[in-house]
């Protein structure tokens, strides 16, 4: 098939690139902003031949998804503020249990039920910290349809890569804004599939043994080995134990294999930053206001750069630090209370870190930005 | 004997306390198990967090123990994602009917084949006795000391509300009747409940001045009667035990297999 | 079905925590506790071989073998 040009909804690229990757299995519970894509896939699911889901919440939403990526599925489940809340628990057995699976959560204002169309920013740290326990976790954002599609689709990858939750934290504006889209051909971008084991029946397989590469090869529910999956601590073999070296060796293979690959892991973009005296930081829709200030400013000549973050954990400080260590100001430009804005400031002298944002539940203009800039400037309002 | 080719005799001797009933369900299912003659490789076990849910770890399936109350929620994903494989999930009845109501009464709705078994002790055993929705009014609890004023759930006539295609009830006391409703529930198609009586000789019993497991055993032997019997019509009071319900529903895998059908037209 | 004939009674006195539910329930009393409250057998002769003892047995320790 080749590449498709398409006018849809944020949303909607959601599912088609959660297609793309090979996703089978969806279950969800409809919530604003996000619905679209419950529905979409309501649609799709069964055109391929796949699962559709709705259930009674998203705590059982996201249980359900774990549940089908076991049996060796590409899963995802999509949900907004209230709902993603609700799935921390689920998430964190996710992390400790390490099944590939992707949640999306297309931001609203809160907190509680807040605002619920309009955009927000708001649960950057939440994406960060919102389950119980020390953990490292991927989160990954973009601003438009077609970085969406890539973002969603190497979510899927580092979902299998290395076995882990990933987040695709959307907003409101995104989501529900319809732009075009090239839908790429097949095989155009490339597709981690799922690591199965290569260990033969009757031999000893350990599901939660290391390979050399750091992968753990998986074993579907189903076929010939069985193992036990616990959120509970547990030794190479997947049963409960409380022995310190064990859990101790376990806390940090699930904190190092992301945090020890920054690197690796992170996307952004760059804008003019090669002489940028003035960098603003910022990711998904925050970051369209950005680049529009940012080319109408280098059209009159302003050294002005727009770094954009795709990936927001883990958080690239050292990426940060080296493309904004000669820039005179670096504004972050966000819609919260500055989430963005506290990491950027421990990767850099905080005395030239700068937040623009709005917090009302409405989208931040290009006007916000030039009349913030220009406080920041010393240029008066 | 023979049900230890179906455990992980490694983990044994298990967890539970002396004369806790949890055990006597492990025991039966296994038998349900080798009597069905089933390919271990084609059996999820599910289970939530609890006593009850450590029953997981013991059996040599395909086993996932998950968060406390969730259990269906995960065996829906599995049993959706891959129809063929026989889901067990057995819960404890906080585990079931607190936490997991909600699941519960919903995957009963959608009539989804899998085998709930709700190891109903009346108590919460795991954290240390506090009054569970089946404990019942008037029982004492750690968090009810004064006599709990919560009223019980009726499992059977709940899951049979909430569209349960199979549903019955025995306890420990009658351990062949475990066996013989475990397997026809399995070969049930269909979202099948047996509640399960079992003694917690720890918290329960003591707690209520009810003995210890073998007094326990003895009231389930005085206490309840066949369905329909004439026991229970000279003693209304009686627990009946045996199956309840069992029709034939359309299932929910089935059913999901036609609307890939309609969307594929 | 013929009557069942007893062998033995299989004891995996490691898994036995003493409950007492087999001796208790034991319609001919062929079951004891001993000084370490493992269970142990008594009366052989007077077994009727229905395993009630073994299908009650929360531990899975006692098994009842027939010819
Ligand atoms: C979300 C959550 N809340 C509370 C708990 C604590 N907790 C663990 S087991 C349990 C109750 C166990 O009782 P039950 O489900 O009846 O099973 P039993 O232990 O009696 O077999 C509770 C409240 C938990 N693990 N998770
Ligand atoms: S506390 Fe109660 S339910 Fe838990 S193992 Fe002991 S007897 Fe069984």
């Amino acid at each position: 098939m080749p590449d498709l040009v398409k006018f849809i909804q944020g949303n909607q690229v959601v599912v088609e690139a959660a297609l793309y990757a090979g996703l089978d299995f969806y279950a969800g519970y409809p919530i604003t902003p996000s619905t679209e894509i419950t529905e979409h896939m309501a649609t799709r699911l069964p055109q391929i031949g796949g699962k559709f889901l709705q259930m009674e919440d998203e705590i059982s939403s996201i249980c359900a998804i774990i549940g089908a990526s076991l049996t060796g599925h590409k899963v995802l489940t999509a949900t907004s503020g209230p709902g993603y809340s609700l799935m921390q628990e689920g998430l964190g057995y996710a992390i400790m249990a390490e099944i590939p699976c992707v949640i999306v959560n297309v931001q609203r204002g809160g907190p509680s039920t807040g605002l619920p169309t309009g955009p927000s920013q708001g649960d950057v740290s939440q994406a960060r910290h919102g389950t119980h326990g020390d953990h490292a976790i991927i989160v990954m954002t973009a601003s438009n349809h077609q970085d969406i599609f890539e973002i969603t689709v190497e979510a899927f990858n580092l979902a299998e890569t290395y076995r882990t939750p990933v987040i695709l934290l959307f907003d409101e504006v995104v989501g529900h804004m319809r732009e075009k889209i090239i839908l790429p051909e097949k095989g155009k971008l490339p597709l981690v599939e799922r690591l199965r084991t290569s260990v033969k029946k009757g031999v000893d397989y350990h599901p939660y043994l290391p390979r050399e590469d750091g992968r753990l090869p998986m074993s579907d529910f189903g076929s010939e080995h069985r193992y036990n999956v616990t959120g509970l601590a547990h030794d190479m073999w997947g049963f409960p134990t409380s022995n310190p070296g064990v859990v101790h060796g376990l806390m940090h293979h699930l904190v190092d294999k992301i945090n020890n690959r920054v690197y690796t892991i992170e996307k952004h973009k760059e804008y003019y930053l090669e002489d940028a005296r003035t960098i603003l930081i910022s990711y998904g829709a925050s970051a369209r206001s950005a680049l529009h200030v940012v080319e109408s400013r280098r059209r009159r000549g302003e050294r002005l750069g727009l770094l954009e973050l795709q990936t927001l954990w883990p958080f690239p400080f050292g990426m940060i630090r080296e493309k904004c260590e000669n820039a005179r100001y670096v504004v972050v430009v966000e819609m919260n209370m500055g989430q963005i804005l506290e990491p950027v400031k421990m990767s850099l002298p905080p005395d030239k870190v700068f937040l623009i944002n709005r917090v009302d539940g409405v989208f931040i203009t290009p006007t916000d930005i030039r009349n913030m800039l220009r406080i920041i400037h010393g240029k008066g309002v | 004997m023979p049900v230890k080719d179906y455990i992980r005799e490694r983990f044994f001797p298990h967890i539970w306390c002396s004369g806790c009933g949890h055990g006597i369900i492990l025991n039966n299912m296994l038998r349900a198990v080798e009597e069905l003659d089933m390919d271990k490789s084609d059996i999820v076990m599910v289970s939530g967090i609890g006593c009850s849910a450590r029953i997981s770890g013991y059996v040599d399936f395909h086993t996932l123990h998950t968060l406390h109350g969730r259990a269906l929620a995960f065996a829906t994903g599995v049993k959706m994602s891959q129809p063929k494989l026989k889901l067990m999930v057995p819960m404890g009845d906080g585990d079931a009917l607190a936490i997991g109501g909600n699941h519960f009464i919903h995957a009963a709705r959608r009539n989804i084949d899998m085998t709930a078994i709700v190891m109903n002790n009346r108590i919460y055993g795991m954290t240390g006795g506090q009054f569970s929705p089946l404990s019942g009014y008037g029982t004492l609890a750690t968090t009810a000391p004064y006599s709990n004023i919560d009223h019980n759930f009726d499992v059977v006539a709940l899951a049979q509300a909430a569209g349960a295609s199979f549903v019955a009830r025995t306890t420990t006391f009658h351990a062949r009747q475990i066996t013989d409703l475990i397997k026809q529930a399995i070969e049930h198609r269909g979202f099948s409940v047996i509640e399960i009586l079992s003694q917690c000789p720890t918290y329960f019993s003591r707690k209520n001045n009810m003995g210890g497991q073998i007094e326990m055993m003895e009231w389930y032997k005085n206490n309840t009667t066949r369905i329909g019997s004439k026991a229970k019509q000279e003693n209304p009071q009686l627990i009946e035990r045996g199956i309840f319900v069992q029709r034939d529903m359309p299932e929910y895998c089935d059913e999901y297999d036609k609307v890939i059908e309609a969307a594929q037209k | 079905m013929a009557k069942l004939k007893l062998k033995e009674h299989i004891i995996n006195q490691e898994w036995c925590k003493g409950c007492g539910i087999c001796v208790h329930f034991c319609p001919k009393k062929v079951l004891a506790l001993d000084d370490n409250d493992k269970v142990m057998v008594v009366l052989p002769d007077d077994c009727i071989c229905c395993k009630m003892c073994e299908l009650r047995c929360p531990d899975l320790a006692i098994e009842v073998i027939t010819d």
